[in-house]
């Protein structure tokens, strides 16, 4: 990528003022992509020909003073989020060749800012998995070291960017699956307050905790893809209008005003010594730029894995029942004699679904099942009030809160495929910003003695990504983590 | 054809306490029950895995129930100001054509989606 811009801002700035073509930049990336994917398996489709004649149009369409936010910016969506015309499969095998009749709003949005999808990015199964290793595509490899996972479940999307497949990419964030592939990756992942970003178009896993976030290189892009992608949207009833102010403005690397909270006690157990040391030395380097630092208590954290087990898969078997071999491409066509629909319905499902959405599946369908509803899922919904009213508690004394995006840096595939319990703990400092709704990113905060990049994750109050990324900024500029890349 | 109706294996819940509504094993007609409900057809090792699994997450997830949340507002829509309304005005949909494009089997002629016969 010799001699081209690089980053959402500086290609977009290039491209907007004839610095560089569209179509060279475009290029450019596609080799990129030609070169290095075949090793890491980050895209599940490549758009050569349409990203390509896109380009095109726009280095013809482009006009003096174009303001256009992503004019020319080559960027990546996760397999789980519909562009019409491309298929979109959300990595399984039963939508392996649906092809969405609509585009999602934060495609539309994208478009309209003159950005060109380059690519369909591999995830987990319905977003479903916290390594990549549940899709029916095969599993994403980190290119940090290419025997352990990128993390999940926007592990393509994460990989895209880190190696520059991509100037940014987008993702879903259910809970963790933007931020942890992120960390593990050593790029930046912001999810969005619930209610930030249209979900409309995003294949549904857990409809109350779902949010659709970019991944970038730095703080200042995901500021720019944020800025595009955010605001009210009639398709999706769950947007909220409050006010969108200029995140990009809002990054003054002035961050003596802001107040943090560490929840120590949560960190006392499970998290690598590594991860830990190096979110000691962010919070050091924080406090040098004038933050205030205080302990804070988040009493019941440790029921948010459980917790959001139980409503994710509930809400996830709900949502999954549309695939069942009527609308959607797949069908096992049985004999005539013995045909039934629901025949029809079990096996369709039986052979479309992979391992770990049939778990999420059974154990959803188990939780909302007549007698268990209230000592499971109702349950689950007063213990996420709790939580949520921790956080609620802290944020009158603190504007944001800090710790690892992962307990661990990217494992080795294959070592926890075999125990989903296991899997579901990696998700411990992630899935109560979704149960609770709240926006948190995840940005570079050091590599572990074996070059594995190690995240920092900051949670921030409701709609207020704008000191979350004010924060995540002033840090991100005070380091140099985030400038380096991976040997691929 | 299965006789069985979802929901009676249940239907005497109410005598039980929360407690004991929650078997810290599930058993194999438990995970068939569940398979019914939920349209998947189970080979017989994926049934063995999922005994063995949702229980142990079962288990896990059993830890809520430590909690007292009595008086405790459920969560239904996470932040306020959720569910915002519009003007019930008609707005262009997907075409009878693209939505029947993705159909395994749809009669376009009449604009149908097609399924195996329900009544006998």
């Amino acid at each position: 990528m010799t001699g081209l811009p690089q980053g959402v801002c500086n290609i977009r700035d290039a491209v907007a003022t004839g610095e560089a073509s569209a179509v060279e930049i475009c290029q450019g990336y596609l080799n990129r992509i030609q070169t290095v994917d075949k090793s890491l398996n980050a895209f599940n489709q490549i758009e050569y020909d349409t990203a390509l004649e896109r380009a095109t149009a726009i280095d013809r369409e482009r006009v003096p003073n174009d303001s256009r936010l992503l004019l020319g910016v080559p960027i990546a969506i996760k397999d789980n989020i519909c562009t019409r015309g491309i298929r979109t499969t959300g990595s399984s095998r039963i939508l392996e060749s649906w092809i969405p009749p609509y585009d999602a709003t934060v495609i539309e949005r994208l478009q309209n800012a003159g950005a060109i999808v380059i690519g369909k990015t591999n995830c987990d199964e319905f977003a479903m998995g916290s390594s990549n290793e549940n899709s029916a595509f095969g599993p994403v490899r980190n290119p940090w070291n290419l025997e352990r996972s990128p993390g999940g479940s926007s592990g393509g999307s994460a990989v895209a960017v880190a190696t520059e497949m991509a100037a940014a990419s987008l993702g879903s964030d259910t809970g963790g699956s933007v931020r942890q592939p992120a960390a593990l990756c050593g790029v930046v992942g912001l999810k969005p307050t619930y209610g930030r970003v249209s979900r409309y178009g995003l294949l549904a896993f857990a409809s109350s905790l779902d949010q659709i976030g970019p991944l970038t290189r730095t703080v200042t892009d995901a500021a720019r893809m944020l800025a595009v992608i955010a605001g009210p949207d009639s398709s999706d009833s769950t947007t909220s209008d409050k006010p969108i102010p200029n995140y990009l403005k809002g990054l003054t690397g002035k961050l003596d005003d802001l107040r943090i909270g560490v929840p120590r006690k949560i960190l006392a157990e499970g998290v690598d010594d590594k991860v830990l040391q190096a979110f000691d030395e962010a919070l050091e380097t924080l406090s040098s730029l004038g933050v205030k630092i205080r302990e804070i208590e988040l009493p019941h954290a440790q029921y948010a894995i459980p917790t959001y087990y139980l409503i994710a898969t509930a809400e996830a078997s709900s949502n999954l029942a549309r695939y069942d071999g009527v609308r959607y491409t797949s069908r096992v066509d049985l004999e005539p004699k013995v045909a039934s629909l629901s025949l029809m319905y079990e096996k369709t499902r039986a052979q479309g679904f992979g391992a770990e959405v049939k778990r999420r599946i059974m154990l959803g369908t188990y939780v909302l099942s007549a007698g268990y509803y209230d000592a499971y899922y109702l349950k689950a919904q007063q213990v996420r009030t709790l939580i949520k009213s921790d956080y609620d508690t802290a944020f009158n004394e603190v504007d944001s809160i800090l710790m690892p995006t992962s307990p661990t840096p990217a494992f080795p595939l294959k070592k926890r495929a075999h125990d989903p319990l296991e899997m579901y703990l990696a998700d411990v400092f992630t899935v109560s910003a979704n149960l609770a709704g709240l926006p948190a990113i995840s940005v570079p905060c050091g590599f572990t003695s074996d070059r594995l990049p190690i995240g920092l994750q900051c949670i921030g109050r409701p709609f207020d990504e704008e000191s979350l990324l004010r924060l995540a900024h002033g840090y991100e500029q005070a380091t140099t983590w985030w400038t380096e890349t991976p040997p691929i | 054809m299965r006789t069985k109706k979802p929901g009676n294996y249940v239907a005497n819940f109410e005598d039980h306490t929360l407690a004991s509504a929650m078997p810290s094993i599930l058993t194999k007609e438990d995970v068939d029950r569940v398979a019914e409900l939920a349209r998947l057809e189970l080979t017989e090792s994926e049934r063995e895995m999922f005994i063995r699994q949702l229980t142990d997450i079962l288990v896990y997830a059993q830890q809520v129930c430590e909690l007292d949340t009595t008086g405790v507002v459920p969560t239904t829509h996470v932040l306020t100001n959720q569910g915002t309304l519009r003007p019930d005005e008609p707005r262009p949909s997907l075409s009878r054509k693209d939505a029947l494009a993705n159909a395994p089997d749809p009669d376009t002629e009449k604009g149908f989606f097609r399924v195996p016969k329900v009544i006998k």
